[in-house]
């Protein structure tokens, strides 16, 4: 096992987490990330999918990265990934009915999930098969992190439960806690998105991006009330 | 009539594949700095969204669907799972093709969207397009209606945002925020704004 994690392995396994996090830095793979997080369970399926391909794809396409001709790598790209994901979809519709018709159509829209190609273009093209399946793995992970504390807030602040078991007892059957509506609804899941890459970025400084327009304190004496 | 309307709505507010479904939310992210550049983006997506939904609409009704190949006298064949694999393919065709005409006869649009239609092919907008499309059971006539509608929808919203972030950049947000984390929580604003129209029945 050490001699597989060695320094550099481990850099590509565990920078995706934080400090080169797919979702809270290089906004890829938001598009679904947001929408199927009101409840755990379906989250957890979503990161395992999504982990899943993206290690896969990359190293497949990493094992023939040399063969692939650059005119139409896109095509061949898209071709890997599509089939991978029929094969996780066809596999969740037959162990996990529930969990797809509830994941509706964003398993399909793993194909389209910028991580899986970014990684694909960006690593596994110029990577021999096992670093880029590790990296795939390391990226998948940093996805499935964001993704889950969203939905471990949104479950919880809506509905009290969390992978479907009570944790706070609502007022609606004796209990104190009254369900925040809002947690089920879409926009907060801007809200938890946008504070948690505040609360990164506050936490490593070197990621916030630049001001444009720098404003300037107003100088003593002007300005102000008259 | 009127369900034709009703449905436009819907998918324009309601179902805004942008601001409730939160897709095509990279390119919404990354291209809404400005507002004539997101524009452009919007009518290229809207376009796309026209062609690609009908389009997959067909190939999946005639060839796709179960007992689909009936007319060609075979029976008892269903190859719905091929849909995914399908409708990326058509929707990658169909945007090359889309580019090649663009260049041909209306040099002056083929400009203005130039850059923004290829990156459309990985647009999770279009391709769930297509995918609400299977599921929901749309036929021809919905399905011309629904991209039309989630088309503009995303055209809007794209849009609005762009207005928002441009006025936005002279304002005093703590460094942490700066940039995409404002912009997460303005998105989350405006996406309560359109949830205002849910409810609507027409």
């Amino acid at each position: 096992m050490s001699a597989i994690l060695n320094d550099e392995t481990k850099k590509v396994l565990v920078d995706p987490l934080v400090s080169n996090n797919p979702i809270t830095l290089q906004v890829l793979g938001i598009c679904s990330a947001l929408a199927v997080t009101s409840q755990m369970s379906t989250s957890l399926i979503m990161s395992l999918a999504l982990t899943l391909v993206t290690a896969f794809s990359s190293a497949a396409i990493s094992a023939i990265r040399n063969h692939i001709p650059s005119s139409i790598r896109i095509i061949v790209q898209m071709t890997i990934i599509a089939s991978l994901v029929i094969v996780v979809d066809q596999l969740l519709k037959a162990f996990a009915y529930d969990i797809s018709k509830q994941l509706s159509v964003f398993v399909g829209l793993i194909i389209t999930n910028c991580i899986v190609m970014g990684r694909a273009e960006g690593y596994a093209m110029k990577n021999p098969p096992l670093e880029s399946f590790i990296d795939g793995i390391g990226n998948g992970l940093g996805y499935s992190l964001i993704l889950i504390s969203v939905s471990f807030i949104r479950e919880l602040l809506g509905s009290g439960k969390l992978l479907g078991i009570e944790v706070f007892q609502l007022t609606k059957d004796g209990g104190w806690y009254d369900p925040n509506g809002l947690m089920l609804l879409p926009p907060s899941a801007f809200f938890i998105i946008g504070l948690i890459i505040w609360a990164v970025r506050q936490w490593k400084p070197e990621q916030a991006e630049k001001v444009e327009f720098k404003i300037l304190p107003i100088a003593h004496g002007e300005g102000g009330h008259h | 009539m009127e369900a034709y309307i009703s449905l436009f709505i819907k998918a324009v507010f309601i179902e805004n594949l942008a601001l409730s479904f939160f897709l095509g939310m990279c390119t919404f992210i990354a291209v809404s700095k400005k507002i004539s550049t997101a524009m452009g983006l919007g009518i290229a997506v809207m376009i796309v969204q026209v062609i690609t939904v009908p389009a997959n609409n067909i190939i999946y009704h005639a060839l796709l669907k179960e007992n689909a190949l009936a007319w060609l006298g075979i029976t008892g064949v269903d190859l719905s799972f091929l849909a995914l694999l399908s409708c990326i393919g058509v929707i990658a065709a169909l945007v090359q093709i889309l580019e090649m005409i663009l260049d041909k006869f209306f040099p002056a649009l083929y400009h203005a969207l130039g850059i923004f239609l290829p990156l459309i092919t990985v647009n999770c907008a279009i391709l769930a397009g297509s995918l609400f499309m299977i599921e929901r059971d749309y036929n021809l006539a919905e399905s011309t209606v629904y991209g039309v509608g989630s088309g503009f929808g995303w055209a809007l919203a794209i849009t609005v945002m762009a207005g928002v972030r441009e006025k936005l950049k002279y304002s005093d947000i703590p460094a942490g925020l700066q940039g995409l984390g404002i912009t997460f929580i303005t998105a989350g604003l405006m996406s309560l704004g359109f949830m205002a129209f849910s409810g609507i029945q027409l």
